[in-house]
């Protein structure tokens, strides 16, 4: 029985290849618009995942500095330090004090021997600073609120700065990002259904160039399984090719043209990350489209042939 | 082996009865021959056993299988179990003898060397061998016949139906294709042979059932056959 069952099995899977080779004129259409799907879907996933790593990288260096009078005691400051870190959108917070302040900014401007020799001159000038990461940077405004409090605002020499240009380039890019993201979430979803409803058409059309054989195959006591099978293992073909040729198409698209890439995406697109996320998660990605592939021509195929076999009393 | 109680098969509702109460009962291992007129209702009866219509009244046990308790997933079972000789053959076009007699082998999970080893000997009962690799427009009606009775009997059913297999063939080509249903008869086959043919119908002397109008008329052994 298990035997039989195993051969039967192959055969079906058999069947389905030779009917795929067969028909290859009908497989081209809907492979066509399952490598569209495909693509997109790819696309997508890697431009968001740079595109996250770019906001990511970017966030993690903004910052925002108080200055603290040279005024301000010990106790001050770790009071200031505790109230500032106690805040909900505040992920870190760093002392500096004036000799390390004046040290950052020795290696920051290490190039500028005058500047430098200006400062050491003049008993560092530079005042004891408080470095605060935020975790939301969309949403600035209870750190800003604290920070101009009167009884706070007292205590610093000049009113706080933030790394302001950053900021708008993270704006950019996540505004560029959402837009992306819901573009190409509408996108995959048509091409989804698109692609649904082509397969459909072409195992339609399959069945009815194979109307005679397989109502003979009926008369002779063929199992449903047997009759249905081919034609959901020849649609799972075309979701396996179709996943490889979308594939492949990406790795193309990263060896020859980054160039374009990277000119379309107005510079936001970190074409070496991406490129490096594509060959790191390869296989995944692979293993990815081909079961998306997969899913999308069996589900169309077992609507076809639920519809057009007719399964019931015949 | 074959239970008919007063079967009537109406196919849509405005037209007469194309059986009417028809009653018949064959025992395993019988030759039987049904009889009439084109349109007398033979056909019907023969789709009815093989459950590709339905009865609309009456009762039908065939191998001690009820049709009024059978699943629709249990249909290619029975379908297994009784070999159809079709009035058009049913051959498929595009597969070669041997492979279209290997079909009905393959859906039912037999291995392929089994498979190899099964279909010569019996494209050698049906005097084909030799045609193994021809397609069934190669073939004459009378081989293409014999093909059809191959496929019917391959997977060694107890019932044989057989519609009209001498329909389109000259009185010679028609008694070599008898002559083969009484071979697989006597080797234990119940057969039932429905046709027109006056002539083989009196050389066979055999169980004649005459259908008129989708009524039994007549069903006497051993009998001629006028109309
Ligand atoms: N599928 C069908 N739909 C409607 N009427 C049918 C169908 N098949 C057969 N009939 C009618 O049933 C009657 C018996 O037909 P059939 O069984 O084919 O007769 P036979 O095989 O003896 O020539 C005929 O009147 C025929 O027109
Ligand atoms: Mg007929």
């Amino acid at each position: 029985m298990g035997k039989k069952k195993l051969i039967t099995f192959w055969r079906i899977v058999h069947t389905g290849m030779v009917n795929f080779a067969r028909n290859i004129s009908l497989a081209i259409a809907a492979m066509a618009i399952m490598v569209v799907t495909l693509t997109i879907v790819l696309f997508s996933l890697i431009i968001n995942d740079t595109f996250s790593h770019t906001i990511y990288q970017i966030t993690s260096k903004i910052d925002i500095s108080v200055y603290l009078k040279d005024s301000v005691n010990q106790q001050q400051t770790a009071k200031l330090l505790g109230e500032i870190r106690s805040l909900s959108n505040v992920q870190s917070a760093a002392y500096l004090s004036k000799a390390q302040a004046l040290k950052v900014y020795e290696a920051q401007n290490s190039s500028n021997q005058q500047l430098i020799q200006a400062v050491q001159e003049t008993n560092n000038p530079l005042p004891a600073t408080i470095i605060i990461k935020p975790r939301n940077l969309n949403d600035l405004s209870s750190i800003k609120s604290f920070l101009s409090l009167p009884a706070v605002n007292k205590l610093q020499t000049d009113p706080p700065s933030y790394s302001g240009q950053e900021k708008q380039a993270i704006d950019r890019i996540t505004h560029a990002t959402n837009v992306l993201r819901e573009i190409g979430v509408v996108a995959v979803i048509v091409f989804a259904v698109v692609s649904v409803l082509i397969i459909f058409n072409t195992i339609q059309m399959a069945i009815f160039n194979r109307r005679d054989e397989i109502q003979i195959m009926r008369l002779l006591g063929a199992s449903t399984s047997y009759i249905r099978g081919p034609f959901i293992v020849e649609s799972i073909i075309y979701g396996v090719v179709s996943a490889m040729i979308s594939v492949l198409i990406i790795n193309e698209a990263f060896q020859a043209s980054s160039t374009t890439l990277q000119a379309s995406s107005l510079g936001l697109l970190d074409i070496g990350y991406a490129n490096q996320f594509f060959t790191d998660k390869f296989l995944v990605l692979l293993i990815l489209e081909v079961v998306l592939g997969i899913v999308i021509g069996a589900v169309s195929s077992l609507i076809a042939t639920r519809r057009y076999l007719k399964f019931k009393s015949r | 082996m074959i239970l008919l109680d007063r079967v009537s098969k109406t196919y849509s509702k405005d037209t007469k009865p194309s059986l009417d109460r028809v009653s018949l009962h064959v025992e395993p291992k019988e030759f039987v021959i049904v009889v009439g007129q084109s349109g007398a209702g033979k056909t019907t009866l023969l789709r009815l056993l093989t459950r590709e219509e339905r009865q609309t009244t009456g009762k039908i046990i065939v191998g001690g299988i009820d049709y009024d308790k059978l699943k629709d997933r249990e249909i290619p079972l029975l379908r297994r179990k009784i070999g159809v000789v079709f009035q058009d053959f049913k051959l498929l076009p595009n597969k070669t003898i041997f492979e279209n007699v290997a079909f009905a082998l393959e859906m039912v999970g037999m291995g392929n060397k089994e498979i190899r080893n099964t279909v010569p000997k019996v494209l050698d009962i049906v005097n084909l061998t030799g045609k193994e690799d021809n397609m069934p427009i190669q073939l004459s009606g009378g081989e293409r016949q014999r093909v059809a009775i191959a496929r019917a009997i391959v997977r060694q059913p107890k019932i044989l139906i057989a519609d009209e297999p001498t329909g389109n063939l000259d009185p010679k080509h028609a008694w070599d294709v008898i002559k083969i249903l009484e071979k697989i008869n006597r080797y234990g086959t119940t057969v039932l042979l429905t046709t027109h043919n006056q002539e083989i119908v009196n050389r066979l002397k055999r169980r004649v059932v005459t259908l008129k109008d989708g009524r039994v008329v007549s069903d006497r052994a051993n009998a001629g056959y006028k109309i």
